[in-house]
């Protein structure tokens, strides 16, 4: 009776604890999401209440007028061409993920197989060329790309996009390449399999989900690229939508209300992709640990 | 199961074309060749203008003045070391990058600790902390500017519902407190990554070291710190080592919350070398100031890729 009672004491003991930690980790939680739910509500909220004084908290309202302001056909919301923007961002990023992820994927294949003559050597070169700091890689951009033609065009972003997710690309696929057991391709060979066969039928579908994974790796890092943009874009012929939120935030005129809006448009994408792709995603940060 | 039947299928199709043990030579060269276009590309877009940008770190090109280009050697890099902006900027990218990193590890790791204990919405819990990753860094840059804006600032409004009194705090314009400021934001924008590495590294580590621990009556503490944090060492350096790659996307951070003035008050090496190349136009002295900036990085990536191989050695 008296072990038993204790017993119980302390287990509600355990539970209150439990209960604690739960709410700790809602709370740290909560603060880091709290600016993504501002964001949001200011979008939406009355003109009149984002700059009132004393502060407005919770809108009284919500409209939609920032968001029919922005798509509006042919407006140009505070001189902001919004849809320019869209259209190059959505083309560049898309066209460029799609490449990266072809040519990555390959080249992956290749380092998690083969040995050849400075095979490693270039793997790490190619990891370090990443490491180079976008406003550097963008100065001599900025010149040999104004000679070839190349500045303020889509085409020209697309190719620097490019080979700058390649290297990441090629390291997560040759992690989830690695995943693969050789044996595989060793049975497919005796069987009659070129190399060429063994890579297209048994290694490409089985690495689906890394492809998943670094597909949207590949597209967030082009969706949200600023720094190489804001040299070579020059006009809303090839502005992206972080180039365009800077100009944006740059005018006398402050519409905190209008960057909102344009913020939220900017994020669906993102977190649409994060959100069906989210296992794959946490398995293609965290292989690199176990090779 | 899915393997096994494309496999025969494979067999089928191939036996006619290729006779066992004789290759085509694309075949044979197919390592070479898969890996060709991705090389090829990085060497055209980045390695070759990079190149072309060392020479041009050694003259004193001006965008304005093309024409009167000469070559200065170690000129524009020797003018850098002798700059009082330049080692202003470097010191406050050390500083700034030293704490970032420091506070998001220990962060990541106390909250991904906590998160792994969650009995009730863990999914949900870890779905929510992932949105700074989506993010833009610009996206981050403006929402903080705007939360530490002295007049319709998100952090000078709560100050006013605590103290009643309406003050007109310059957060971005002071200097300890406009770096301090973006430092909250790229704290926010990088945790939720480290946080979600520790989180799958803790869920893969095997149980039996922790009871063993439990039974020779080890603390939470000794546990943590003999058993979880050896075996987690490869994730913090997988985590390290990817945040490291991206070391200058603070710069997004900076430029569009101060422009790293005013005054060149929060300067970063990323910031002067936009400001030296583009806004003066002495792209020369711009070049070199990149090459510092390459250094940096290039010094903190090879560091961290030499402690992933040595822990996971120790590990494995």
């Amino acid at each position: 009776m008296y072990s038993a009672n204790i017993r119980r004491v302390s287990r509600r003991e355990r539970k209150i604890k439990r209960e604690l930690l739960n709410i700790l980790v809602y709370v740290l939680v909560i603060i880091f999401f709290l600016p993504v739910v501002w964001i949001v509500l200011t979008s939406m909220r009355p003109e009149v209440e984002v700059n009132a004084r004393p502060p407005v908290w919770i809108p009284s309202r919500l409209v939609w007028d920032s968001f029919t302001t922005l798509f509006q056909p042919g407006h140009v919301a505070g001189s902001v061409p919004f849809y320019s923007y869209l259209r190059n961002s959505l083309f560049i990023s898309l066209f460029s993920t799609a490449l990266a992820l072809t040519v990555g994927t390959l080249a992956g294949y290749s380092f998690s197989r083969f040995r050849f003559a400075a095979s490693g050597q270039s793997f790490i070169g190619m990891m370090m060329a990443r490491s180079i700091p976008g406003i550097s890689v963008s100065l001599p951009l900025f010149l040999l790309f104004a000679r070839a033609g190349l500045i303020d065009r889509i085409g020209g972003m697309v190719l620097v996009y490019t080979a700058m997710n390649i290297p990441f690309t090629t390291w997560l696929m040759q992690g989830f390449f690695k995943d693969i057991p050789v044996t595989l391709d060793e049975a497919a060979q005796i069987d009659g399999c070129s190399r060429w066969q063994a890579f297209v039928r048994i290694n490409l579908p089985l690495t689906l989900p890394g492809l998943a994974a670094s597909g949207i790796f590949a597209f967030l890092t082009s969706w949200n690229e600023f720094q190489i943009a804001s040299v070579i874009t020059r006009t809303p012929n090839s502005k992206t939508f972080p180039v365009g939120l800077y100009d944006f935030t740059q005018q006398f005129t402050m519409d905190w209300r209008g960057m909102c809006a344009m913020s939220v448009v900017m994020l669906v994408p993102a977190v649409v992709f994060v959100l069906i792709t989210q296992k794959q995603l946490i398995r293609g940060l965290t292989f690199g640990a176990f090779k | 199961m899915t393997d096994l039947s494309s496999m025969s299928q494979a067999k089928s199709i191939s036996v006619a074309k290729t006779p066992a043990g004789r290759e085509s030579f694309f075949n044979r060269r197919l390592p070479i060749i898969m890996a060709l276009p991705a090389i090829a590309l990085v060497v055209v877009i980045i390695v070759i203008p990079m190149i072309y940008s060392f020479y041009l770190s050694l003259t004193n090109l001006n965008l304005l003045r093309p024409a009167q280009t000469q070559f200065v050697g170690f000129d524009n890099y020797m003018r850098l070391f002798r700059d009082s902006v330049f080692w202003r900027s470097f010191f406050n990218t050390v500083i700034f990058m030293g704490v970032a990193v420091n506070v998001q590890f220990v962060l990541g790791l106390f909250m991904a600790q906590l998160m792994f204990r969650v009995n009730r919405g863990q999914g949900i819990v870890r779905t929510a902390i992932m949105a700074p990753m989506m993010f833009a860094p610009v996206l981050v840059g403006f929402q903080f500017k705007w939360f530490f804006h002295d007049q319709v600032g998100l952090v000078n409004n709560i100050l006013y519902e605590i103290t009643g009194r309406y003050q007109v705090i310059p957060w971005l314009v002071d200097y300890p407190s406009n770096l301090i400021s973006i430092l909250i934001a790229e704290i926010w924008m990088s945790t939720p990554f480290m946080v979600i590495v520790f989180m799958a590294g803790l869920v893969s580590l095997p149980s039996e070291p922790f009871e063993a621990a439990a039974v020779d009556g080890a603390s939470g503490w000794q546990q943590f710190r003999f058993i979880t944090f050896p075996l987690m060492s490869p994730f913090i350096y997988i985590a390290m080592v990817i945040r490291s790659l991206d070391l200058g996307r603070a710069y997004d951070l900076v430029r569009i919350m101060t422009g790293g003035g005013p005054a060149h008050r929060s300067e970063m090496i990323w910031t002067y070398t936009f400001r030296l190349a583009i806004t003066n136009n002495r792209f020369g002295l711009g070049t070199a100031m990149s090459f510092i900036t390459v250094a940096v990085s290039f010094v903190f990536v090879i560091y961290l890729f030499k402690q992933l191989a040595k822990s996971r050695q120790e590990v494995y």
